[in-house]
Order: C-alpha cells, then sequence, then structure tokens
C-alpha cells in the first residue's frame, strides 16, 4: 500500500528532480507521519513544507484527495491507502 | 593581483561580484538562492578555500541556511537543520539575522543571530550549529521587544581575544554580553538612551541597531543607536555620545576599520521619523579619533539628491591592505570604495533591495 505525493516544481530540486513520491503506508499513516517519512530519504523537502516543530509552513498547503488539510485534522489527519497529496505553495508575494 | 569577493544580500536572492584588479572592475553572478530575502552573508577567510556563509529565508519554504566552498558555485545544505530551535523552547527558526565567524584562533567557530531571539554557535565552520541556552533562559527575554524588523540577535561579535567572551545586540533590548562562554550574559546599556521609554536610560529595552568592534583594542565598542551614536572604551560596560560632528544621530549602519583602532563608518539618516539621508545628499561619515569629530564622504557619490536608505548590514569593509569600504541601498544600489572612503563608485545599480554586504580578499 502507497499514497502518492505531487511535488510542485519548485521543490523538485529537493527531491532528486522528482515530480512525485511513492510513501509505502500501512494504511493508517497520518499526514505528520508520511512527512516522517519524506525527511528520512529528503530531509531539506521535508524541512521546507514544516518547520523543527512539526509545524505546517504558512504558506505551503497540502491537500489530501483534493480537501486542504487545514480544514480537516491538519498534519494529525489520518491518509487514506492510495490517497494523493498536493504540495502547493500559496499566491503570494510581489 | 588579487581577488576580492562581494556578497550583496538582496530581498530577492544573492548576487556575489568579483574582482581580480584590485577592485578596479567587477563582475556580478546570480541571483543564488532566487527569490528568497538573503538577509545574512558571511566570508569565512579562516579557511582553505575559502568558505561562503548565506542565512536565506523563503516566505513559503522558512530559512536556509548554506554554504559554497567554491565561491558560489555549488550551496550545500546539510542533511540535518543546520539551526533548530529545540522542541522544549516552542519556537522555531524564522531567519537567520547575522553570521559571524569568529577570530583565527577559533578556526572552526561560526556564530549565528536569529529570529526568534537566539544565538547559535557552529564549532564545525558552519555546517551546523549549537544552541546558546544561557541567552535564551536570560530573564529578561521575556520583556525583549520585536522593534519594527522582528525580534532578533542581528549582532554578533566574539571577543577578539578571549573566546570565553561575546557581545550581541538586538532591536529591542539592547546589547548584551558573555564572558564565561555563553552561560551568563549581563546587559550592557548604561549610557545609551532609549527615548520611547518612559525611563530613557533603562537596563535594558534599548533599540541598538548595530555594534562595530575596534581592531587592536578589544575593550572598544561603536554602536548606532535608533537615535544616538556611542562609543564603549571599557568593553561594552558603559557608552558615550559620539553623535556630535553627525548631521543627525540615527541611521543603522556602523563599520569599524579592519586594520585601523579608532577608525569608523556611518551612514546617518535624518530621523526616525524620516529616513532619508539628510539634506538629500549621499554621504558617508568616518571618524578617525573614535568619534570625536567626524568627516563626510562623498566624492563619486551621486550628487543629485538622494533617498535611499542604508540598513544595518548593508554597509562593510574588506580585509585589504588598503581597505575597501561598500554600502547597499534599499534602491538596489551599490557603492564602493577601493581607498578607504576617499573616492567612490557605483558597481551594481538595480538590483532588489541590499540587505546585507561582507567583502574580502580571497
Amino acid at each position: 500500500m502507497a499514497v502518492t505525493v505531487r511535488i510542485p516544481g519548485v521543490l523538485r530540486a529537493e527531491a532528486g528532480g522528482q515530480s512525485s513520491l511513492e510513501i509505502l503506508s500501512d494504511g493508517g499513516m497520518t499526514l505528520s507521519a508520511v512527512l516522517d517519512q519524506i525527511g528520512t530519504t529528503w530531509p531539506l523537502l521535508e524541512r521546507r513544507i514544516r518547520d523543527e516543530q512539526g509545524g505546517l509552513r504558512r504558506y505551503v498547503n497540502l491537500y489530501i484527495d483534493g480537501e486542504e488539510c487545514r480544514g480537516l485534522a491538519g498534519l494529525g489527519t489520518a491518509v487514506p491507502d492510495r490517497a494523493e497529496i498536493l504540495v502547493i505553495p500559496s499566491i503570494a508575494g510581489g | 593581483m588579487t581577488t576580492s569577493v562581494l556578497a550583496i544580500g538582496t530581498g530577492k536572492g544573492l548576487f556575489l561580484a568579483r574582482s581580480d584588479d584590485d577592485r578596479k572592475t567587477w563582475e556580478i553572478n546570480g541571483p543564488h538562492f532566487p527569490m528568497t530575502g538573503v538577509y545574512s552573508v558571511g566570508i569565512d577567510t579562516r579557511r582553505d578555500p575559502v568558505r561562503l556563509l548565506a542565512g536565506v529565508e523563503s516566505s513559503h519554504f522558512g530559512p536556509i541556511v548554506g554554504y559554497s566552498d567554491d565561491l558560489g558555485g555549488s550551496w550545500q545544505e546539510p542533511a540535518t537543520r543546520p539551526i533548530a530551535f529545540p522542541e522544549e523552547s516552542e519556537s522555531a527558526l524564522a531567519r537567520v539575522w547575522q553570521i559571524a565567524p569568529a577570530p583565527a584562533d577559533q578556526p572552526d567557530v561560526v556564530y549565528a543571530g536569529t529570529e526568534p531571539q537566539g544565538l547559535f554557535r557552529s564549532i564545525d565552520g558552519g555546517v551546523t550549529y549549537e544552541f546558546v541556552r544561557g541567552l535564551w533562559d536570560h530573564p529578561h527575554r521575556p520583556e525583549w521587544g520585536a522593534g519594527f524588523g522582528g525580534p532578533a540577535i542581528h549582532t554578533i561579535i566574539p571577543h577578539a581575544t578571549d573566546p570565553k567572551r561575546v557581545l550581541v545586540a538586538m532591536s529591542t533590548g539592547g546589547v548584551y554580553r558573555t564572558e564565561d562562554g555563553g552561560d551568563n550574559w549581563q546587559a550592557s546599556n548604561s549610557g545609551i538612551r532609549a527615548y520611547f521609554l518612559p525611563d530613557e536610560y533603562p537596563e535594558f529595552g534599548q533599540c541598538v541597531h548595530k555594534v562595530a568592534a575596534s581592531p587592536g583594542r578589544p575593550e572598544q565598542y561603536f554602536a548606532q543607536n535608533h537615535h544616538g551614536v556611542y562609543r564603549s572604551d571599557d568593553a561594552g560596560a558603559t557608552w558615550v555620545s559620539i553623535a556630535d560632528g553627525l548631521p543627525s544621530d540615527f541611521g543603522f549602519a556602523m563599520v569599524a576599520h579592519p586594520h585601523r583602532p579608532g577608525v569608523i563608518y556611518n551612514f546617518p539618516l535624518e530621523a526616525d521619523g524620516r529616513r532619508y539621508p539628510p539634506e538629500a545628499r549621499c554621504r558617508v561619515y568616518r571618524s578617525e579619533d573614535a568619534g570625536a569629530t567626524w568627516q563626510p564622504l562623498s566624492d563619486g557619490l551621486p550628487a543629485e539628491p538622494f533617498y535611499p536608505t542604508v540598513l544595518r548590514d548593508a554597509m562593510c569593509a574588506d580585509n585589504a591592505e588598503t581597505v575597501g569600504i561598500y554600502f547597499g541601498t534599499r534602491g538596489g544600489e551599490v557603492f564602493a570604495s577601493r581607498n578607504e572612503g576617499e573616492h567612490w563608485h557605483q558597481i551594481a545599480a538595480h538590483l532588489p533591495e541590499v540587505l546585507c554586504l561582507r567583502a574580502s580578499v580571497v
């Protein structure tokens, strides 16, 4: 079982150039656990998404099968098997 | 002929200027770390090859602390977070405001000052850093303010001869010193005015913008305050005004000549409420007698009305025998003097706003 994490172009260098990552899942992972898994292989990618206290960076959005995680249970949201997670930076800046 | 490097941290990336003809002409490359604010840079000439250090903030993806051992050809970032607040601090790194290599007799020691007000110490040349808990645990910390720029340690001066002594400064909070390697810290603001507080001479809470150390005089420091320019001759214990002779006592930058004790550079701004050069004239001020007198330096600088600000770390000196002085503006211009301020020329224009500069012969 696995979940798919889609990586935006601006972060692909931190994922070895990949546009998506397959993360093995036991079927009961939280979003935080998915990020922990990412951090073991792609630590720079993980730290672009979360701070050292585990907080999701303000202008990074994580969608689980189309639902932004802040409207669910945040990083504690359970990620179903075969879910697709989109990492999408906010539109911001000048 | 020597090679010189000028690192230009801007609001949208790091630019590197290189001169191979004793700073007559410069070639600029970049941006490195595009679309990030580069708030701190360091050039560690104690190492061979020279190491560049950069404290970068992406508004989306947070802080990045990187280094380069090939003058910016490539940048490295360790797998573990190089600077991280411990869990019990309940804080997270927002920005690195200052990167300060220690003196040459501590060849692997580099300090980093952060937002929030953390001090970190590296013993591996700036690859990874340890949290200096003594300053974080200071009982004054809950009362330190954010200033306008943010709650940060923006100045770090390792003592020239004693590795256990370090001076830091913050806005607001003021100057603090340790004499025991960082376990204990003393507020060191006696004589520095905080006009914006009911008690104008408090123990701490001053808005010190920048401090510089005098070479060869390890007890002498100079400070640009939020209104007020000061000198200390007793390692920061007490401060006296040296603002007489300047057109204004407001500004951000304070730079010490790296070889000549008591020679300092300043870029005055009119006032807190009018952050423009006085009379809209682009002038650097230099004192060669530790602040007793000041001379304007403007030969080669723009003669037309000039309004940009020079931020606290956007002015620096290099380490050449005949020292170069540099300043960058929020208008994206960089000016340089290759003869200690006597004559200036513009070496960059149309950059994003300049946040910080560091220069060195490499």
